[in-house]
C-alpha cells in the first residue's frame, strides 16, 4: 500500500497530459467535421489549436526548456489574429448571404 | 495532488469540449470552450507554465472569445437545424474517429512511457521574466515579425468589415 502511495505522489506521467491532448485534438476535428455553423466550425478550430499547445507545454516541461511556452505563445498571437479576420469574414459572408449555414455557402464549389 | 487536480481539470475539459461538439446553439457551445480553455489554463499551472496560463486567460478566455460571442450576438445565429447525412458517414464517422483516437494514444504509450512525470514544481522556467528573456534574446526576430502579423490582421479585418461607402 505504501508503494501504491508513493506511485500517487510521484506526479503525472506526461504521456497523460498527451492523450488528454489527442483526446481534445480529436473532439476538434469531430465537431470541425459535424457542425454546420460556421461560428461553430471555427470554435472547433480554436479547439484544436488549444489541444496542440497542450502538447507544447507538457514538452517544454519535459524537456526543463522554455522553448515551447515560446511556441505556445506564438500559436496565441496567430489565434487571435485568425479570429479577427476570420470573424470579419463571417459578417461579409452573412452580409452578403444571409447564411451561416456551410452548406449553403458553396460558391467556389460549382 | 498532482494527479487529483490533472484528473478533476482533465475531466472538466473533456466534458466541456464534448459539450462544445454536441451543442447546437452556438452560444452554448462557445460558453463550453470557455470552459475547455479556463481548465487548460489549470493545467499549464500545473505543468509550470505561469506565464502562459495567464496568457490562455486574457488572450484566448478573454479577447477571443469575447470577440466570438459578440459575433454570435450581432448575426443573432440560431440554433442550426438538423439535417439528414448520408448513412456512409454515420456508418463510419464514429469508428474512424476511435481508430485515429486509439492509434494516437498507442504511439504515446508507446513513444513516452518512461518519458517521466510532472510534478507541480520541478519546472520552474516558465515565469514571466524567463519567458520575456527568451522571447527578446533567443526568439527577439520572430516576436518582432508577428507586430507586422497583427498589423496585417488589423487592417484586413477593417478591410473586411467596413461598410461600403459610394
Amino acid at each position: 500500500m505504501p508503494e501504491a502511495l508513493q506511485a500517487l505522489n510521484n506526479g503525472v506521467p506526461i504521456s497523460w497530459y498527451l492523450v488528454l491532448s489527442a483526446l481534445l485534438f480529436a473532439l476538434g476535428v469531430a465537431g470541425f467535421l459535424l457542425r454546420r455553423n460556421i461560428i461553430t466550425v471555427f470554435m472547433c478550430i480554436e479547439l484544436m489549436l488549444n489541444a496542440v499547445n497542450l502538447s507544447f507545454v507538457a514538452f517544454s516541461n519535459q524537456h526543463k526548456q522554455v522553448a515551447g511556452h515560446i511556441f505556445t505563445f506564438f500559436v496565441m498571437v496567430v489565434a487571435a489574429a485568425e479570429a479577427a479576420v476570420g470573424l470579419a469574414i463571417i459578417l461579409t459572408v452573412f452580409k452578403n448571404r444571409a447564411t451561416l449555414n456551410i452548406d449553403e455557402i458553396s460558391s467556389l464549389k460549382n | 495532488m498532482d494527479i487529483f487536480f490533472f484528473l478533476v481539470f482533465a475531466a472538466i475539459a473533456l466534458i466541456s469540449a464534448v459539450n462544445v461538439v454536441l451543442q447546437r446553439h452556438p452560444i452554448a457551445s462557445a460558453l463550453s470552450l470557455i470552459g475547455v480553455m479556463g481548465s487548460i489554463a489549470v493545467l499549464y499551472l500545473l505543468l509550470g507554465a505561469e506565464f502562459i496560463a495567464m496568457a490562455q486567460i486574457i488572450v484566448y478566455a478573454g479577447a477571443v472569445m469575447v470577440l466570438f460571442i459578440f459575433v454570435i450576438m450581432l448575426l443573432n445565429a440560431g440554433a442550426e437545424e438538423r439535417r439528414g447525412r448520408s448513412w456512409t458517414s454515420q456508418l463510419l464517422g464514429i469508428p474512424a474517429l476511435l481508430a485515429f483516437v486509439a492509434l494516437i494514444v498507442y504511439f504515446v504509450q508507446r513513444g513516452f512511457a518512461d518519458a517521466g512525470n510532472v510534478k507541480f514544481g520541478n519546472f520552474t522556467g516558465g515565469s514571466a521574466q524567463s519567458v520575456g528573456y527568451a522571447l527578446f534574446t533567443a526568439y527577439l526576430l520572430p516576436f518582432e515579425v508577428t507586430s507586422v502579423l497583427i498589423l496585417v490582421a488589423i487592417v484586413g479585418a477593417i478591410v473586411l468589415a467596413r461598410k461600403e461607402m459610394d
